[in-house]
């Protein structure tokens, strides 16, 4: 087990073109970062420079306080868990495993290394599996195997690189806890990739997200999505995606296409002397006015809009809203899906209802949301302006506080099924 | 990859390169030593001449090569084409078709092309000699067939079961009549497959010794390969080393203008039915 | 040049019933049709006068005395077999067989590396270089290196250390088969290695990097990882160098004539049918070398399968 540290780490290619670009990321020991982003962002080149399959071109990458930068990934002494598991097809699932500690000649004898696959499987339930040749494995065995390889070798890191993205959607999810319950079992140092935000905000106690191989921010799942930094990361966290308004300044209001918002001073010292702003409010603040008691709608602002398409999901329901956007924000809502691989379709505002609300397509329907929960950003930079650093820390405290009660509540549980299986 | 491991990949490049060229760089300078320069004992000539090529394009030994290179250009190729049309057949059904015997197919021209053909020689040239195609084009031609078209119909297979045939069905969904769709669509995706298997059994066939040497007498068909074993010196005591490395010279450069010209599809070729299978 | 038919995955067939529909029925007979006229040929040209061989070889029968052809039954095949020389020339075959594969399959093996590791800059450069003596006459390359070696003509005497510069390499048995294999091996090695590259290729580079991540060293990833899951390519890249190398005949034509003891079989066939127009004596020669090379491939086909069973099926 290990820290491992990144300082203005930086990848460049031949051509010039910056993978990864001045990246630092402290990673404590037993903790379990993700870095995420889209396709073409560096997350995987970051991942393989750790690992020492890419060469660094300049900054440090440190593991356990040594500089491992000209290591060869042999003495790095991490496991990877590939995309598509890399399993070797000619070895039965056991000699897989095996695999890592037959390579150290002389190191172990016959018995240790029975003995270590053993107990990988029976942590893995694969101990039916173990002489059947990979190709003969389900998806999720494949993984497994792989992970087990990972385990037996007792590395002082774990890493993943988009290891679920060739599962269908229910083992995904099914893994996806698999792989938390063994890390936090382990307590294993785990850098986990992916392009899937439902994977970084389930599975990380941090995440790190890139785009065009800069990070951008750093933090708990949860402060990610309250507090994000920028409106890549506002865009990129959540589902369905924030919803982006122009939001024009005008006396006491912020007028949006739908709704006008009153200023408070607060706010308004935000925007400072800005005439237009971009104004992010996530589907799920937006509430069918007709579902809610007085008092709420009163400390918020309602507005009717013309609902074009709906969506009823069951546990909750989407609506659908057209508006006209403004030209001088609409290129950096482009850019900015573009750089979200978005497909860039109409500007239309989505609503996430109560499963309880009426709204049906073509309805004219009044809904509501909090100002309080809008988030502003600068049309040019696209900065937060009203991000808190210091509730945003405050949220990253009570991650990491519930994260240590979380691990060691797994321990203690593992501790006392090993007692019970030894007084047995 | 580090600097030190790219520059040894590069000695290794280097190296491969000077073990492919050096055999020819060497009969290319043989062709160019004069009788009298031949012992000198070096790789390269004292001085550059051209009187081998004299010798055999229009000297003495032309009587002997010219011929021979007229049979070997015509026999190999018509062996090539009658091979690759019969094999395009038989490929087209074993890659598309669903018939009994697919396999007996390719089980016999695979059979055939590890056949000896030293010992299909023998009963041959017996053969051959009673019905009087021994030393004509076509007693060389027939006995060809044997190399070539096994090889075309594997090499063939393997190219058209690449082939994505529902285009063809997709052009006459376009309105493509079954002539427009052959033409349009069918041949720009076998033709390269087609021409790669020509050109492999054209090296297969213009290769050839065994055949060439057992079954003509005369220059009437032997071809090149034999023709060289038959050189002899411009004098009796002369060896006829000059003149053989010229003609091997001669022979050798359309091997490496197709070569060069077709690299990557013969590379294709070469490995494609051999380990996809 | 293709893998046996074993290879081959076989065909996806919807279980059929008895009855073969109309369109199925037209289906295979164009498909015979379409197969007929190849398969005629291969048979004719094949097929006809092997059994005319096994036949010839039957009697006692010289084209220089065409009458006193009589029945021996298997009398020319006791001849041969009892023969020093029949032994003399399979030792040389043999010989000569398992030199060549196995420093082709080593070298080549190398050769493919470079080639794989090389920068694609390089590639097409080398892959043309390297088709070149595969393509070159089979005569032409055993005429560059005899006078390579020659005593007038050559220059090796001079290059190399140790040897004495009025060495007749084609004077004795052993520096004769040296340079008939160097020859052999320089003209069919870039063949194996194309192979091998292509087996190389299919080995996925994610099964190298997490053998370099579980701590193999280079040596350990080529042994435990490369070599193991190219195990197709090799044995199709042995199974038809090994065949091929059976039937040598142009380079010992051309370099020794069969001096020096250097005859191999099917050089012994030629001369017996060819040039001493022992049509009965030489077709045995030529039965035999054709039961040699069947039972080769059958002894590889047989190991080959169980092999080829574990590589191919175990794709990810």
């Amino acid at each position: 087990m290990a820290a491992i540290t990144l300082s203005h780490v930086v990848k460049k290619y031949s051509d010039g073109f910056a993978a990864v670009n001045d990246v630092s990321l402290d990673i404590e020991d037993g903790e379990f970062v993700i870095l995420v982003g889209p396709s073409g962002c560096g997350k995987s080149t970051l991942l393989r420079m750790v690992v020492g399959l890419e060469d660094i071109t300049d900054g440090e990458i440190s593991i356990d306080g040594d500089v491992v930068n000209d290591k060869a990934p042999r003495d790095r002494k991490l496991a990877m868990v590939f995309q598509n598991y890399a399993l070797y097809p000619h070895l039965s699932v056991f000699e897989n495993i095996a695999f890592p500690l037959r390579l150290e000649k002389g190191r172990y004898s016959e018995e240790e290394v029975r003995r270590r696959v053993e107990k990988a499987a029976s942590t893995l339930e694969l101990q039916e599996h173990l002489d059947r040749k990979p190709a003969n494995l389900s998806g999720g065995q494949r993984q497994r195997v792989a992970m087990g390889r990972a385990i037996v070798r007792e590395a002082r890191a774990f890493l993943f690189d988009e290891p679920l993205s060739n599962l269908d959607a229910k083992l995904r999810g099914q893994m996806r806890t698999e792989i938390a319950r063994m890390q936090r079992r382990l307590g294993t140092t785990t850098i986990y990739v992916t392009h899937d935000q439902t994977e970084a905000m389930t599975l990380g106690d941090r995440v790190a997200v890139l785009k065009k191989g800069v990070l951008q921010q750093v933090a708990s799942p949860r402060a990610l999505y309250e507090h994000p930094v920028n409106l890549f990361v506002a865009g990129f966290i959540g589902s369905p995606p924030m919803n982006f308004l122009p939001g024009e300044v005008d006396g006491d209001v912020l007028r949006l296409p739908l709704a006008e918002v009153p200023l408070t001073d607060e706010l308004r010292s935000r925007i400072g002397d800005r005439d237009l702003v971009i104004v992010g409010l996530r589907p799920e603040h937006l509430e069918d006015a007709d579902t809610l008691d007085d008092e709420t709608r009163g400390h918020g602002v309602t507005f009717e809009a013309d609902v074009d398409v709906v969506e009823w999901l069951g546990a909750e329901l989407y609506a659908y809203i057209p508006f006209e956007t403004r030209d001088d924000v609409a290129d950096t809502l482009a850019e900015l899906d573009r750089e979200l691989d978005g497909e860039n379709m109409r500007t239309q505002l989505v609503a996430a209802l109560g499963a309880e609300s009426h709204v049906r397509d073509g309805d004219v329907a009044e809904l509501w949301f909090d100002p309080a929960r809008l988030l502003v950003f600068d049309p040019e930079s696209g900065d937060n302006l009203t991000y808190d650093e210091e509730s945003a820390r405050r949220s990253d405290e009570e991650s990491v506080e519930e994260r240590r009660r979380a691990t060691e509540r797994a321990r203690k549980r593992a501790d006392r099924s090993r007692d019970r299986d030894t007084a047995a | 990859m580090s600097g030190r491991s790219t520059a040894w990949w590069w000695v290794g490049a280097l190296a491969i390169v000077l073990y492919c060229m050096f055999p020819v760089a060497w009969i290319v300078s043989l062709s160019l030593k004069a009788p009298s320069d031949l012992d000198n004992g070096s790789f390269l000539p004292s001085a550059v001449t051209w009187q081998n090529y004299e010798l055999i394009l229009t000297g003495s030994a032309s009587e002997l090569f010219l011929p021979a290179l007229r049979n070997s250009v015509g026999i190999c190729l018509i062996a090539t084409g009658i091979a690759v049309v019969l094999a395009a057949l038989c490929a087209y059904a074993v890659a598309r078709l669903d018939f009994p015997g697919k396999a007996f197919v390719l089980g016999l021209s695979l059979a055939v092309s590890m056949f000896p053909v030293i010992s299909i020689v023998t009963p041959l040239f017996n053969i051959w000699r009673a019905i009087g195609l021994f030393d004509t084009w076509a007693g060389l031609v027939i006995p060809y067939l044997s190399i070539t078209l096994p090889l075309s119909i594997w090499t063939l297979t393997a190219f058209f079961r690449e082939i994505p045939w529902e285009m063809e069905q997709a052009a006459q969904v376009d309105g493509a009549t079954t002539a427009q769709a052959f033409r349009k669509v069918i041949v720009p995706l076998a033709g390269p497959g087609v021409a790669t298997t020509a050109i492999i059994a054209f090296f297969l066939a213009w290769n050839d010794f065994v055949y060439g040497i057992s079954l003509t007498s005369t220059e009437a068909a032997r071809p090149v390969p034999a023709a060289l074993a038959f050189f002899t010196g411009a004098s009796q005591f002369e060896e006829p080393t000059g003149a053989i490395s010229a003609a091997a010279v001669i022979v050798t450069i359309p091997v490496v203008v197709l070569v060069l010209l077709f690299q990557r599809q013969i590379v294709a070729g070469l490995t494609q039915g051999a380990v996809k299978g | 040049m293709s893998a046996t038919t074993s290879t081959a995955p076989p065909p996806q067939r919807a279980p059929r019933t008895p009855h073969r529909s109309d369109r199925a029925r037209q289906e295979a007979r164009l498909g015979m049709m379409l197969c007929a006229p190849a398969i005629l040929v291969l048979l004719a040209v094949v097929g006809y006068p092997i059994l005319q061989a096994v036949w010839d070889s039957l009697f006692s029968y010289k084209l220089t005395n065409p009458d006193a052809r009589s029945f021996v039954g298997l009398g020319n095949f006791v001849l041969v077999l009892s023969d020093s020389i029949w032994w003399q020339a399979l030792g040389v075959t043999v010989l000569i067989t398992v030199v060549t594969v196995a420093v082709e399959l080593v070298l080549g093996f190398a050769l493919a590396l470079v080639m794989n590791n090389a920068l694609s800059t390089l590639r097409p450069a080398l892959r043309t270089a390297i088709l070149i003596p595969y393509a070159i006459i089979t005569v032409v390359s055993a005429f560059a290196f005899r006078f390579m070696f020659d005593l007038t003509s050559g220059f090796m005497n001079l290059w190399l250390p140790f040897v004495p510069e009025d060495l007749d390499w084609f004077g004795s048995f052993g520096t004769s088969m040296a340079v008939v294999a160097l020859s052999e091996i320089w003209k069919t090695t870039p063949f194996i290695s194309l192979l091998l590259l292509s087996g190389l290729a299919q080995v996925p580079g994610e099964l190298q990097e997490a053998a370099k991540v579980d701590g193999a060293t280079w040596w350990q990833r080529m042994r435990r990882v490369t070599i193991p899951n190219m195990k197709a390519a090799i044995m199709v890249a042995l199974l038809f160098r090994t065949l091929d190398a059976f039937r040598i005949f142009d380079n010992i034509f051309i370099m020794t004539n069969g001096a020096a003891g250097t005859e191999s079989v099917a050089f012994l066939a030629y001369r017996q049918t060819i040039q001493r127009l022992e049509i009965g004596i030489g077709s045995a020669v030529s039965v035999l070398l054709t039961i040699a090379v069947a039972l080769i491939a059958v002894m590889f086909v047989k190991g080959f399968k169980v092999n080829l069973a574990g590589s191919t099926r175990a794709g990810r």
